[in-house]
């Protein structure tokens, strides 16, 4: 494996409540994978990703990721469960935002903006207003303004947890095209096994109260993957394995 | 048809005045018909027109400081919770206070009736949208500023691309009041400093109509201040609807 693009490395992170929201946390996420962190609702794997954004500072233990160098330029993009626009601004302009934080003028941010609209379909609704889409439309508009600033990591908390399952489904299709197209490290965050198989390269397992990695499951499967995936034995040994690690997962925090 | 109802409505009422103080012979100066109204209004539009001139000066000119002041107040308390603690208790006293028991106050320490009248407005209007602006600097959407923390946005980017937008429907909500307020105010003041004065506003000549026992000329000057009212709602409401029809739900159609 190479160098690692982020490392965690016996991260503990309490809150200022005295919650111990992750204890002993350890991940590496290599440059160009695709990792998905699965695990019950409480289990800190939104913690995980707002600590690597630099968002949330850790209590101890050793962190490395590009979003916490000091090097002026932020490689990191995020893409929360909620599409997170501005509605008073199109989508062209949404999109164009963290260019445009960067400095980068509207002209000279054209051709990245367009290019990222047309790789999610929605180069037809450049003058649109979040308020005229969908949820699956607004989804989409918010992915593409994470692959706009052409990031080196790509952090999603739950971002489809709330559409339709042929609306999910395609835009995971479509996350894994842009993802194939770039040099791009993806740490994703579900409580969907189905979802985490279908995408990743690796599963790890988390476990709540104190947040931990309890199993790793890796999806050995060529892309691109197609619907037909779905029906493999590869993906649906995962599957149960994964399912079966969650459940011990959920009766251990039960039993505690 | 919708635009027609409070047109037909308005008129109705208005034959119906006509009808009445004709059929029941009532004297003009108890209660003048429309008719005559309107004809008194033509012929001292001449007089009329320049303390028409100095109610809209104080209104406009008491609603543009206010506006000012607001708004640069409520940016001071957003930056510091300190400063809105020890402050906004003065704003409270400044509010509830009624204007006509502190405006003979002010007119003592105030030497310009002008600047007297001004101060009194003033204290009347700028409340409305101080509480807003404050409360709508407050409102950007938590997980939009992080999204600006990620990328590493600058305070005055910050401030401009997303803090101000976030605020500006609260903003408008505290104009439309303080629109209205604002002639409130300045007819109110003016009652107070009375025959004071030797600039005078229409508030002006309905007292002195009043105690001249003229009636039609006090109802064509109130015609006077209920047109101010009247455009300063519908103005603000064309401009409410120009800066938030595409994106805010309140300007959105209505589909009931």
């Amino acid at each position: 494996m190479n160098a690692p693009l982020i490392l965690l490395d016996g991260v503990d992170k309490r809150f200022d409540n005295g919650l111990l929201a992750l204890q002993s946390f350890s991940l590496a996420v290599a440059p160009g994978e695709f990792v998905a962190l699965l695990g019950p609702s409480g289990c800190g794997k939104s913690t995980v990703l707002r600590m690597v954004a630099g968002l949330a500072p850790i209590s101890s233990g050793r962190l490395e990721a590009p979003a916490l160098r000091d090097d002026g330029t932020a490689r990191t993009a995020f893409v929360f469960q909620e599409p997170t626009l501005m509605p008073w601004a199109s989508v062209y302009d949404n999109v164009w935002l963290p260019l445009r934080l960067a400095g980068v003028s509207r002209d000279e941010a054209d051709d990245r903006v367009m290019r990222a609209l047309g790789a999610v379909g929605l180069v037809e609704f450049v003058h649109g207003f979040p308020g005229e889409l969908s949820g699956g439309m607004k989804m989409r508009v918010s992915v593409a303004r994470a692959l706009a600033t052409r990031p080196q990591v790509l952090l999603m908390d739950e971002p489809f947890a709330a559409l339709d399952e042929i609306t999910r489904q395609r835009l995971n299709a479509d996350l894994l095209a842009s993802w194939q197209a770039a040099e791009l490290a993806v740490l994703f965050v579900t409580h969907s096994v189905f979802e985490a198989v279908f995408l990743s390269q690796r599963v790890l397992v988390m476990a709540a109260r104190p947040g931990r990695i309890v199993a790793e499951v890796a999806i050995d499967a060529p892309y691109p993957r197609s619907a037909a995936f779905r029906g493999s034995p590869t993906y649906l040994s995962a599957c149960q394995r994964l399912s079966q690690a969650l459940e011990t997962a959920h009766a251990d925090a039960q039993a505690r | 048809m919708r635009r027609a109802l409070p047109a037909i409505t308005m008129l109705g009422l208005l034959l119906a005045w006509e009808a009445l103080v004709r059929l029941a012979k009532i004297p003009h100066y108890t209660l003048p018909a429309p008719s005559l109204v309107l004809h008194t209004l033509a012929a001292n539009f001449g007089s009329l027109a320049g303390s028409w001139w100095f109610t809209l000066k104080i209104t406009f000119g008491a609603l543009a400081l206010a506006c000012f002041g607001g708004v640069l107040i409520a940016a001071v308390f957003a930056l510091s919770r300190r400063v809105e603690e020890a402050f906004f208790p003065l704003a409270v006293v400044l509010q509830v206070t009624p204007i006509v028991a502190i405006a003979p106050l002010i007119l003592i320490y105030v030497e310009s009736t002008t600047a007297a009248l001004l101060l009194c407005t003033w204290i009347v209007a700028f409340f409305p949208i101080l509480s807003n602006t404050v409360i709508g600097l407050r409102a950007a959407d938590p997980q939009l500023r992080e999204l600006f923390r990620l990328y590493r946005a600058s305070p005055w980017q910050r401030m401009r691309l997303l803090l101000v937008p976030s605020a500006l429907p609260y903003f408008i909500a505290g104009l439309k009041i303080s629109g209205g307020l604002s002639l409130i105010g300045a007819v109110t003041a003016e009652m107070v400093a009375g025959a004071a004065g030797r600039e005078t506003g229409l508030a002006s000549r309905i007292l002195e109509a009043s105690f001249r026992t003229e009636t039609p000329k006090m109802f064509a000057a109130l015609l006077l201040l209920v047109l101010t009212g009247v455009l300063i709602f519908w103005s603000f409401n064309a401009l409410s609807r120009t800066l938030l029809g595409r994106w805010h739900a309140t300007e959105q159609e209505r589909f009931d």
